[in-house]
């Protein structure tokens, strides 16, 4: 059945004052500045000892994302501040609608559906994206303050992977905080369950993931165990986002598995190539393709089950 | 010519029939009441006339759309007030109408223009730059009629417009009502409150368990289910008055209320007969007082007498 006009006639509408109610919501605006200055704290702490000790280093800027202590900026991004944020922007989307009373009498004009959720979506992905940017940028010149040198372009380029990656992963979160705000009329219930999904997957998973791995693989063979291990591992996007970023901006890292095998004391040497010698970008950004393509892929599938779930409720409560 | 057509308009939920194969038209400007207890069907109608909820069964046409497949043009042109309506409390009036304004797609002078003066037009003027979350229920109602203003809709479809607001919010809310009737706009308007609805309604369907169990004027509805409706009552002093008084035509039974004072049950409005009769018959007319049918009456009655039919259904 062919319904008449465009599905996203009102999209930009609606994106353009759900990205109004963001920036002047303080829960959104105490949310940013939280995770600006965190993320600025943390990677000056790791200033000093950069400068100390590897001077040598040809990716010395990278540094800056990976040799931070004690937690690294994309560890604490991929832990804490992207999901928190993500949520914190999510979690009312639709259920803040329903009880406000407000639903009925928006999707009572001349609108689709589709132009609300798709509207609220890019809003918040817009807000996401802004928020990452400025971070970003804000790192890029502290690394030029506090180190005194430029980034070279390759660097430049792996920080921008950096960058985009983290908006996809921040997507997955909104998505996941939307799915949740159209689940459950109570924005309570759906903070307190996106954030056990989070804690979940975060702190949990990837503890859990070996003793499911053991029992699902019979074989004593240890590669074979470890392998299953980390299929398993990866069902967390968290893992996911954490193995992309360890290879982009790591040039010396050649496998996901390198960091597991030295686990077990062993090194990963291919035919032909220098152990720590860097890789090109292109091929760094190959060896993580396929968990690039999955945290897009869990994205884009989260929105689509939110979706489907919006377009069949009800609009009365 | 009819605004709204439903013509055996049915939804399930599950199976079970929430509305159940109901058929009504609304004429252009015209002012119809749905009415009937909460849980009714009222609301699940409206929804679907809207499009904002999928029709089981049946057809609907407003303004001659199909709310199925042409849920925008439909809801370009009528305007929706509905349960208990809710507006973003951190926005002014203004700022939330200005958002619908957008949604309709109109230019910004227009919409600024129309704006001011939907908003002075339900007497929200003065606080058109006020928060809505400092407004009260009855404001925003009126905020929710300014809308409807706003869009110039055709048809104001209005939801329990009077629950939970107090007699003066309610008095003021009803004439604005009745402007849009003057405005050339039909309402349907839904309510279980029935004394406050018949004053504004010029047609009513009453609503039970997801039928239309009937439907018609006020007057019509009272002669059907109350047998004629109009309580006359007399008082008069003289002789014989009361047999003269049940010889008028259209009288159904008398009954004596005291000394002098007789009530009589009548399918229509007999006072002037009344008077006649007294003066004719030598009498001293008192007092003469009619009370119309009232929708709380035959409502009552048409349960009383139905209800076993209704749960045997």
């Amino acid at each position: 059945m062919r319904r008449e006009g465009s599905a996203l006639h009102g999209f930009g509408v609606v994106t353009l004052k759900e990205i109004a109610d963001h920036f002047s919501s303080i829960l959104v605006v105490v949310l940013v500045v939280l995770v600006t200055a965190t993320a600025i704290v943390v990677v000056s702490l790791g200033l000093a000892p950069i400068k100390e000790s590897t001077a040598e280093d040809p990716f010395l800027f990278l540094l800056l994302f990976t040799r931070s202590s004690p937690l690294t900026l994309p560890l604490l991004l991929s832990a804490f501040l992207v999901p928190l944020l993500a949520i914190g922007l999510g979690f009312d989307a639709v259920s803040g609608e329903h009880n406000r009373r407000t639903l009925s009498r928006i999707l009572s004009q001349p609108i689709y559906r589709d132009a609300l959720l798709f509207g609220k979506f890019a809003a918040g992905l817009f807000t996401l994206t802004v928020t990452f940017i400025v971070l970003w940028l804000l790192v890029i010149g502290l690394g030029l303050w506090g180190l005194g040198i430029p980034p070279n372009a390759e660097e430049m380029a792996r920080a921008l992977i950096l960058l985009l990656i983290t908006i996809v992963y921040g997507a997955f979160w909104f998505a996941l905080a939307l799915l949740f705000s159209i689940v459950f009329r109570s924005a309570a219930a759906a903070v307190l369950v996106s954030l056990g999904v989070w804690l979940f997957v975060t702190f949990l998973w990837p503890s859990f993931a070996p003793y499911i791995a053991n029992a699902v693989s019979g074989s004593g063979d240890i590669l074979g165990l470890l392998e299953t291990q980390q299929v398993f591992a990866r069902l967390s996007p968290v893992v996911l986002y954490n193995e992309i970023v360890a290879i982009v901006l790591d040039p010396s890292v050649r496998s996901t598995q390198q960091s597991m095998l030295a686990g077990l004391g062993l090194a990963l040497i291919e035919r032909g190539s220098i152990p720590g010698a860097p890789i090109p970008l292109l091929q760094s950004v190959l060896i993580v393709w396929p968990q690039i393509v999955g945290l897009v892929a869990g994205s884009i599938l989260l929105f689509v089950i939110a979706y489907i779930v919006f377009q069949r409720q009800e609009v009365r409560a | 010519m009819n605004v709204i057509e439903a013509n055996s308009l049915t939804k399930r939920y599950n199976g079970v029939a929430v509305v159940n194969g109901i058929s009504f038209s609304v004429a252009r400007g015209e002012i119809f009441g749905l009415l009937g207890p909460n849980g009714a069907g009222k609301t699940t109608t409206i929804l679907m006339l809207l499009g904002l909820s999928d029709i089981s069964d049946g057809q609907a046409r407003v303004l001659d759309h199909d709310p199925v497949r042409e849920p925008l043009a439909v809801k370009r042109h009528v305007g929706y007030l509905p349960d208990q309506v809710g507006f973003y409390d951190n926005l002014t009036a203004a700022e939330n109408l200005r958002y619908t304004g957008r949604l309709m797609g109109f230019e910004r002078s227009e919409r600024e223009q129309r704006i001011k003066s939907s908003l002075g037009h339900v007497g929200l003027g003065e606080v058109a730059n006020n928060r809505v979350g400092t407004f009260s229920r009855g404001m925003r109602q009126r905020l929710g009629l300014a809308e409807i203003l706003l869009k110039e809709a055709q048809i104001a479809i209005l939801d329990e417009p009077t629950s939970g607001l107090d007699p003066q919010a309610t008095a003021e809310l009803l004439n604005i009502i009745r402007d849009l009737k003057n405005r050339g706009v039909s309402v349907l308007l839904s309510s279980h409150l029935l004394e406050r609805v018949q004053s504004v309604c010029d047609r009513v369907a009453l609503f039970s368990q997801g039928n239309i169990v009937l439907i018609g004027t006020v007057p019509e509805l009272g002669r059907q289910v109350l047998g004629g409706g109009f309580r006359v009552e007399v008082e008069a002093q003289g002789q014989g008055l009361g047999e003269r008084i049940a010889a008028i035509p259209g009288v159904q039974r008398v009954e004596p209320a005291g000394a002098n004072r007789f009530l009589l049950l009548a399918d229509h409005d007999v006072r002037p007969e009344a008077a006649s009769a007294v003066v004719a018959a030598g009498g001293r007319l008192l007092r003469l007082s009619v009370e119309e049918p009232s929708l709380e009456a035959i409502y009552t009655r048409y349960f009383q007498t139905h209800e076993g039919e209704l749960h045997a259904a």
